[in-house]
């Protein structure tokens, strides 16, 4: 077997008294889509705001690649190479899919003090290729997010993390609020990210999505793991006991 | 066609833009060819600026998601400092500065509140309203002071210049300003992060974009702006009135929401907030003009910023159903 990704170890995080996470430990391998799921309040959204770097543990290391890491903010995670798509979109509506693409990464064609002037024919240019690496065929990079339907937007987003060659990425419950055929389409691209090389962590509470599209479950619940197998040897009947 | 069209639809600006051009022809006719000639197209121009300069800062801040009610007080507490240095022996080019600076302490003081404590700004800025207004007072001590003659280079702001005087100095700083301005937010990354700020705060957080400081920022540009802007009233005037820019801080998000800046945020252009200005100083001119009560002025200006409001969603609604841009 290969090295860990990521390896988490003895993560405690509290809330004014409140034990959200009780000494969690996990090691995922590159590749792999983990499925984590859990009831509302099981530790799952702490667990994945602290890498992705919204949160700060308590207690507790993570090691990335086989170093040590402390994330402070989101975009300490994201120049690690951990890309997080939140259930409510990582995207602005009012903006256009080329500048929410690079938000807060912007090309520059020259720059002082990090503030400069936009590269905006490169990032039309990457947009369009972003987009059709994950087969999505939106006419013009300048039509606002706001016009595009949730399984678009997802899928934008996914362009966006992977054309910043993300190694992880996390996906907030991104099937929420998404119609049946959108759901799939979602899906469709959690499964096709191993084949990219990309690590992907899944959060859902709809059990049959995770199903359909992770290779290893891990089940949470009162900010403990109560469970961690392979999806073959798992069955969903198993999972609701834990939960 | 209807891709051009909806292009149109979509220009948060677009219904200042018919408004202007339909009052304008109204008003020209009103006033039997008076409205457009020379000499009064000179004296609306030269009063624009000091409108337009506190609207393309009061419109930068709405599009981050932020509001400043504290624009009038500053439009004269920043002349007001400047004022009474000068009367006091101290050079312009010292005074005019410790203006500015007190402009964007204002600023930075109105950003870290209501970012730190996280404060509506409706808020804040109300209560930035009587404290920089009853600064301005206290240390004029209720009169204007005595600026000794020649001691600002009014030239440099007032003068008349171009084909035929028809622009004040101020006009071309006022050019320059919303040149710089709408440039930094259409072509500047840092514009793509004021207007992701505005338009949706978590993404913006999220995708790690100091949040805290590009609103700061804000707030510090919108009161520098309204300092400016009153800078140029008093020179135009000559003494610094400490009841100068009053009630201008509605004007100005008036003015704003007139050029179509959404009130929560992340919509509306910089041209749009100007193009409101415009329209105020139009009606303003234009109904004296047509002879109508000068009372009616701020019924106009109410009718005038609903309407906008209204036609602009419905507007927004129309260019929605056309669907261009999804999927092929």
């Amino acid at each position: 077997m290969t090295d860990p990704i990521i390896q988490v170890q003895g993560l405690h995080k509290w809330y004014s008294g409140v034990h959200a996470l009780n000494g969690v430990s996990l090691d995922i391998q590159p590749n792999q889509a983990v499925g984590l799921v859990g009831d509302n309040g099981a530790g799952k959204s702490t667990l994945i705001n602290i890498l992705s770097g919204m949160q700060i543990a308590d207690e507790g290391e993570i090691r990335f690649e086989g170093r040590p890491v402390q994330f402070r903010t989101p975009r300490d995670a994201m120049d690690a190479g951990i890309e997080t798509i939140y259930q409510y979109n990582s995207m602005v509506p009012t903006m256009s899919i080329a500048r929410n693409m690079f938000i807060g990464r912007e090309p520059l064609r020259a720059s002082v003090g990090g503030v400069g002037i936009l590269d905006r024919k490169a990032m039309r240019e990457a947009s369009i290729a972003a987009l059709r690496d994950v087969d999505l065929h939106l006419r013009s990079p300048d039509a606002l997010v706001g016009e595009l339907s949730g399984g678009q937007r997802q899928g934008v987003a996914i362009a966006r993390a992977m054309h910043f060659k993300s190694k992880v990425m996390i996906l907030d419950e991104p099937t929420n609020h998404l119609a049946v055929k959108e759901t799939q389409k979602v899906l469709g691209f959690i499964q096709s990210l191993s084949e990219l090389g990309i690590t992907a962590i899944f959060i859902s509470h709809n059990i049959h999505h995770v199903f359909e599209c992770c290779d290893r479950i891990v089940a949470m619940a009162r900010g403990e793991i109560v469970l961690d197998r392979p999806t073959s040897e798992t069955s969903m009947d198993e999972l609701h006991e834990v939960l | 066609m209807k891709r051009l069209l909806k292009i149109y639809l979509d220009k948060p600006e677009m219904t200042g833009i018919v408004f202007l051009i339909l009052l304008t022809a109204v008003f020209e006719i009103r006033s039997d060819g008076v409205f457009l000639n020379a000499f009064n197209l000179q004296g609306m121009l030269g009063l624009l600026p000091e409108t337009a300069l506190v609207a393309i800062g009061v419109t930068l801040l709405m599009i981050c998601g932020e509001f400043d009610l504290s624009v009038g007080s500053v439009f004269a507490l920043m002349p007001m400092t400047m004022g009474v240095m000068l009367a006091d022996g101290w050079p312009f080019v010292l005074a005019y500065p410790a203006g500015m600076t007190v402009a964007l302490l204002v600023g930075l003081v109105n950003g870290i509140i209501t970012v730190r404590f996280a404060i509506p700004s409706f808020i804040t800025t109300l209560g930035m309203l009587f404290v920089a207004r009853s600064a301005t007072i206290v240390i004029s001590g209720g009169f204007p002071p005595v600026i000794p003659p020649d001691a600002m280079p009014k030239a440099l702001f007032t003068a008349f210049v171009g084909p035929g005087d028809m622009f004040r100095m101020s006009f071309l700083w006022f050019l320059a300003v919303a040149l710089l301005v709408s440039l930094m937010l259409s072509r500047t990354n840092f514009g793509n992060w004021i207007r992701a700020t505005g338009g949706f705060l978590p993404a913006a957080q999220a995708m790690g974009i100091p949040t805290a400081r590009v609103k700061i920022a804000c707030f510090m540009l919108c009161s520098l702006l309204a300092g400016f802007a009153g800078s140029i009233q008093v020179m135009r005037l000559g003494a610094p009135l400490p009841s100068i820019g009053e009630g201008l801080e509605l004007q100005a998000v008036a003015a704003a929401v007139i050029g179509g800046t959404a009130l929560t945020g992340g919509i509306g252009t910089i041209l749009g907030g100007i193009i409101g200005a415009t329209l105020i100083r139009v009606i303003d001119n234009g109904l004296v003009l047509s002879r109508v009560d000068a009372n009616w002025f701020k019924m106009a200006l109410g009718t005038l910023t609903v309407g906008a409001v209204i036609l602009n969603a419905w507007l927004r609604q129309k260019s929605r159903a056309i669907r261009v841009e999804t999927e092929r």
